[in-house]
């Protein structure tokens, strides 16, 4: 590990402030310790932000807004979470551990890096650690890499769960800057394809901090998350799917559907919604979904099960949904 | 006094029986548990907080898979904060050592044979410094290209590791058989990722060298560290009073231990030298991978004629190991048509060694997924299959079983479960969205004994002190040497102090193949021997009339205290035990039986264990506590086996891809469910003096062959290659 500076920030806009000049953001420091030892992050500056005052959730316009310092446990612990969005304390407690959750942040779980085998290994190539120097997952071991939305340059998937009911939750990221405005982003938008720059994970610029999750007035329905991984807890998702459906007059009237492990961001696909929705519920109609989600899906050697496995719990998530009997 | 016990033939005396003091066998609880759980036991990494001017080496590992270091930059590091020294030393080791060598290893770090091999060392004054100058060191190689790293490999070449066992004619019963089964199966590498990492501190006094450090067996580890130093083995201070796991990973010295003497020397400083996470997957053991092919003939009543088991496994060159596939195969079942056959190919991957229960780890659950497959193809219910397959005779030595207790494990595992003997198909049982289904398996694993001393110390005060060099690597030691003394001594279990891991200590077995317990206390066992007879000799009676209870020695009508009798002054005695010609006399081993539950889920994949069975018959029992604990350890090692452990090697350059535990998935709680053990009584007069029998590694051999019988029968998928992961039993799966 690098010799690093350490300090407290005092205020929202002199974090933005460290990280325009080049500083880390430390929140419950799950992810980035772990890469400071492995000396994938560098950090010559580390801003200790767990003294500002974002820690709270609460009600605004209808909805919820979750400071980015809320705990993964303290949100899905949360009455109005548990009541009202469902899917997200869901997911929440299908990640990690309960160490992690008790450390882990909102706004830092949204930041999670991804846990490409070959990222955390230094003495691979990697474009997403080192741009340009090349992507060794494509000719190797790809198990756990994307299907959906992955380049030449970059087979990495985003590994959170958190983000992908906030994506089907259709929630923003509130972004402050240093001159204290702020921009909000919708989570769906927040993340990014690797494209030839897979270095980059999402949109936030430097001198720019979290400051909230802003969840939109609660969708009712069912809502579910569904993971699927190689043991029953500690293990990223070989395939996840958040899933909010209303049903009326036995018609699909609401269908937001997010992915997880498919892809270098929470994936969402709004033809996806589309055509669920107004429909009567089938396994006709599941299957069309699968086939609209997956169209372009393409598999990288071992992890070409991940196109008939999404397809499968697909319909089991969509018939849980719906009440069609498994 | 020394007193030896070799073990010729069957002790047919049952001494412990025989004792009055009642607590041998007991479910006592390990005396060094409190200090465990509350963090005040010292493992070695700990030693540096007592160890004034103690600094840090870490192991710089190469980065290719063959070749030769060309350059060591020290110029590249030297201006970092904390800096001490580049040490890439002759006399430093590339591998561990094979557990029981005795000797170093292979040595030569500068000529690379495996990717991860450690090269150097780097030394600074704090760890971080020290990581982050390792990882900076500039390093130059000529590397030899397309370096074989993969057994799949068509460049890799087998040969047979061992003479073959042929017998009779195995294909042509294959083809009179009523019901035969011709199948490949498969296992990935494992590693054993035993929670305390490899660590070491070492100190000079001139020249004696003083290393804490985390070691299974320090007879031999005293040898190795001092072959390789090239100094003589009394100079070689080894302490391992506690171990956070070592499942064979610790069995032989492992590369950091030589690499912090040497810096030590050099530098005259002591040195700390603690394995990344990373490391102890990339430089310390795997076990192999293994293919096997078992082709099982049987008549019209399931019974075998033919039985052949083949294995594929590989290893580094020069390495004299070879996972030890076939060592159940070998007397489990009969079959007068016979071929056991070991290959190996030489790859270059990190060295290949013993992980818990090499051989019937892996061997036995390939054979009892096939014998699944023979009970299908037969129509006979599994453990009616294996009820008609227990033999008389040793099916290729002329030598008895020693006591067996398979029936009685079947039977009695069976009852437990509720074993539905009923017609078996598969799919036929559906809760909600889950398969659900059961399966059982054969567990036997071979019995070993070593050479073993101890010392028993019976004080003038009446308690005692056991002391051997022999380890705790979590296994209940502790605990079982103090009851051993304390049965034959007539005294509170609370009253005898054990004192374990020091080489200051007389050389015990050490703690590997299951023969810490049996061995090291026979050992305890024969110098309490001794202390009896001179407890006679004071109290003026025969041995055999001499009662020892609660601290008393009774003779006829007198009663004395041991305090009394002693008048104030110690009796020692050292015990040592030889296995002798026992061990060639008898086939000798543990036995069980295993029965699960398990679902799995329709849409996914994913498997649940829903519940878990073990019957064990292991000889007498010693702790009834700790080798539950044991048979539960192995049992969870069956679920990693056989669902989630699979140690991924590169196909480029053959370095491990998940050298961590994110990635390398071993069970977790939520993997597993209650497991239920029941312990069946059993002396075995040929297992030990004691009646006893190993008890650490039968509980995985055979797990994973339950577990995925349980998943046929739940979802009609047989991948027949370990671990089952869900993408393996996806394109089985009927539609949804």
């Amino acid at each position: 590990m690098r010799a690093f500076t350490y300090s407290r920030a005092e205020a929202v806009t002199h974090a933005a402030e460290q990280t325009r000049d080049g500083a880390r953001l430390i929140a419950g420091g799950t992810n980035l310790l772990d890469l400071m030892k492995l000396e994938i992050e560098r950090p010559d500056e580390l801003v200790d932000i767990n003294r500002l005052e974002l820690g709270t959730i609460d009600e605004q316009d209808g909805g919820l807004r979750i400071g980015a310092l809320v705990t993964n446990s303290a949100c899905a612990a949360d009455e109005r979470i548990r009541r009202d969005y469902p899917v997200l304390a869901r997911a929440i407690l299908a990640g990690a551990t309960f160490q992690l959750r008790n450390k882990a942040t909102t706004g830092g779980n949204l930041c999670q890096r991804t846990r490409c085998y070959y990222f955390y290994n230094r003495d691979q190539p990697c474009n997403k650690r080192e741009p340009g120097s090349g992507c060794s997952a494509l000719g190797g071991f790809n198990r756990i890499h994307a299907i959906l939305g992955a380049s030449e340059s970059c087979i990495a998937t985003y590994p959170g769960d958190m983000a992908v009911a906030l994506a089907a939750l259709d929630a923003k990221v509130e972004i402050a800057a240093v001159d204290g405005s702020i921009r909000s982003v919708p989570v769906r938008a927040f993340h990014r394809l690797p494209g030839d720059t897979p270095e980059r994970d999402n949109v936030l610029e430097p001198g720019e901090v979290i400051t909230a999750v802003v969840l939109p007035s609660p969708a009712g329905g069912a809502q579910l998350y569904r993971k699927v991984r190689d043991r029953a807890s500690y293990a990223f998702a070989l395939v996840s799917i958040a899933c909010v459906l209303g049903m009326e007059d036995g018609r699909i009237s609401h269908a937001s559907l997010a992915f997880g492990g498919l892809a270098h961001k929470p994936w969402h696909d709004e033809r996806v919604d589309a055509l669920l929705l107004g429909r009567e519920p089938s396994d006709a109609l599941f299957d069309e979904a699968a086939d609209v989600l997956l169209a372009d899906a393409r598999g990288y050697g071992a992890n070409d099960f991940k196109i008939p496995m999404t397809k499968r719990v697909l319909k089991a998530v969509l018939r849980e949904a719906t009440g069609e009997n498994a | 006094m020394t007193r030896s016990l070799t073990m010729d033939e069957p002790d047919e005396r049952n001494r412990l029986d025989a004792m009055a003091q009642g607590v041998i066998g007991k479910p006592l609880d390990r005396p060094e548990g409190p200090l465990k759980v509350s963090g005040s036991a010292t493992y070695a990494a700990e030693y540096r907080y007592k160890i004034p001017g103690c600094v840090e080496g870490v192991l710089v590992t190469a980065t290719i898979a063959r070749g030769e270091v060309t350059l060591l930059d020290e110029s590249s590091v030297r201006d970092l904060p904390g800096f001490i020294a580049v040490i890439s030393d002759e006399r430093m080791i590339a591998r561990p050592a094979q557990g029981g060598a005795g000797e170093s290893p292979v040595r030569k770090v500068r000529e690379v044979q495996y990717y991860g091999q450690p090269i150097a060392l780097v030394v600074a004054e704090t760890f971080e410094q020290a990581r982050h100058a390792a990882k900076h060191l500039k390093v130059e190689y000529r590397e030899e290209p397309d370096a074989l790293v993969d057994p799949a490999d068509e460049r890799a070449t087998f040969e047979p590791f061992e003479d073959p066992t042929i017998q009779g004619d195995l294909e042509g019963s294959m083809r009179q058989a009523a019901h035969a089964v011709d199948v490949i199966y498969t296992t990935e590498g494992h590693n054993s990722a035993a929670m305390e990492p490899h660590a070491s501190i070492a100190q000079w006094d001139g020249e004696t060298l003083t290393l804490y450090s985390s070691l299974q067996m320090l007879r031999f580890n005293r040898k190795e560290l001092a072959d390789a130093l090239g100094i003589e083995p009394e100079k070689v201070h080894l302490l391992s009073p506690y171990v956070g796991g070592g499942f064979g990973s610790k069995l032989g010295i492992s590369p950091e231990g030589v690499a912090a003497a040497v810096a030590a020397i050099r530098l005259g400083r002591p040195v700390r030298v603690v394995m990344l996470r990373q490391q102890v997957f990339q430089c310390v053991m795997r076990r192999s991978e293994t293919r096997q092919r078992l082709r099982l003939a049987a008549d019209a009543e399931g019974r075998l004629i033919g039985f052949g088991h083949e294995a594929w496994v590989s290893n580094l060159p020069e390495e004299e190991f070879a996972e030890p596939v076939l060592q159940a195969s070998e007397f489990l079942y009969p079959g007068e048509n016979r071929v056991l056959d070991l290959q190996l190919a030489r790859v270059h991957r990190v060295t290949a060694g013993s992980v818990r229960a090499p051989g019937e780890a892996v061997g036995m659950q390939a054979l009892e997924a096939a014998m699944d497959e023979l009970a299908e193809a037969s129509g006979i219910d599994p453990v009616e299959l294996r009820l008609r397959n227990i033999p008389e005779r040793h099916p290729s030595e002329d030598i008895p079983y020693s006591s067996r207790k398979l029936e009685e494990c079947l039977r009695s595992g069976a009852e437990r479960f509720g074993w539905d003997k009923g017609p078996r198909r598969p799919c036929q049982r559906r809760e909600g969205e889950w398969w659900i289904g059961s399966g059982m398996a054969t567990a036997t694993r071979v019995h070993n004994l070593n050479e073993a001393h101890a010392r028993v110390t019976l004080r003038g005060d009446g308690t005692a002190e056991v002391a051997s060099d022999m380890t705790d690597i979590g296994t209940g030691t502790y605990a079982v040497l103090g009851q051993i003394a304390a049965e034959m001594l007539g005294l509170d279990p609370a009253a005898v102090d054990v004192k374990l891991g020091d080489t200051a200590f007389p050389p015990g077995s050490g703690s590997g193949g299951s023969w810490g317990a049996s061995s090291t206390g026979s050992a305890v066992f024969e110098a309490c021997e001794g202390i009896r007879e001179e407890l006679a000799r004071k109290l003026g009676c025969a041995e055999a009339g001499l009662t020892l209870k609660d601290g008393h020695a009774v003779s006829g009508n007198r009663k004395v205290p041991l305090a009394d009798l002693l008048e104030g002054r110690d009796v020692e005695e050292i015990g040592h035990f030889k296995p002798g010609k026992i061990a060639e006399a008898f086939a000798a081993a543990m036995y069980g039986a295993f029965f699960t539950e398990v679902a799995v889920n329709a849409y996914s994949g994913e498997v649940r264990i829903r519940r878990f069975t073990g019957a064990f018959s292991l000889g007498r029992v010693l702790n009834e506590k700790t080798a539950t604990s044991q048979c539960m350890g192995g049992m969870v090692w069956g679920i990693g086996s056989a669902l989630t452990e699979d140690l991924v090697f590169d196909p480029r350059d053959g370095h491990i891809v998940n050298p961590d535990l994110a990635e390398y998935h071993l069970p977790v709680n939520l993997d597993v469910p209650h497991l239920d053990v029941l312990l069946v009584e059993e002396r075995d007069p040929a297992g030990s003096p004691l009646q006893s029998k190993g008890v650490g590694e039968l509980g995985i051999c055979g797990a994973a062959g339950a577990i995925a019988n349980a998943i046929y029968n739940a979802c009609g998928v047989r991948p027949r290659s370990f671990p089952i992961t869900p993408d393996k039993l996806l394109p089985g799966l009927p539609e949804v």
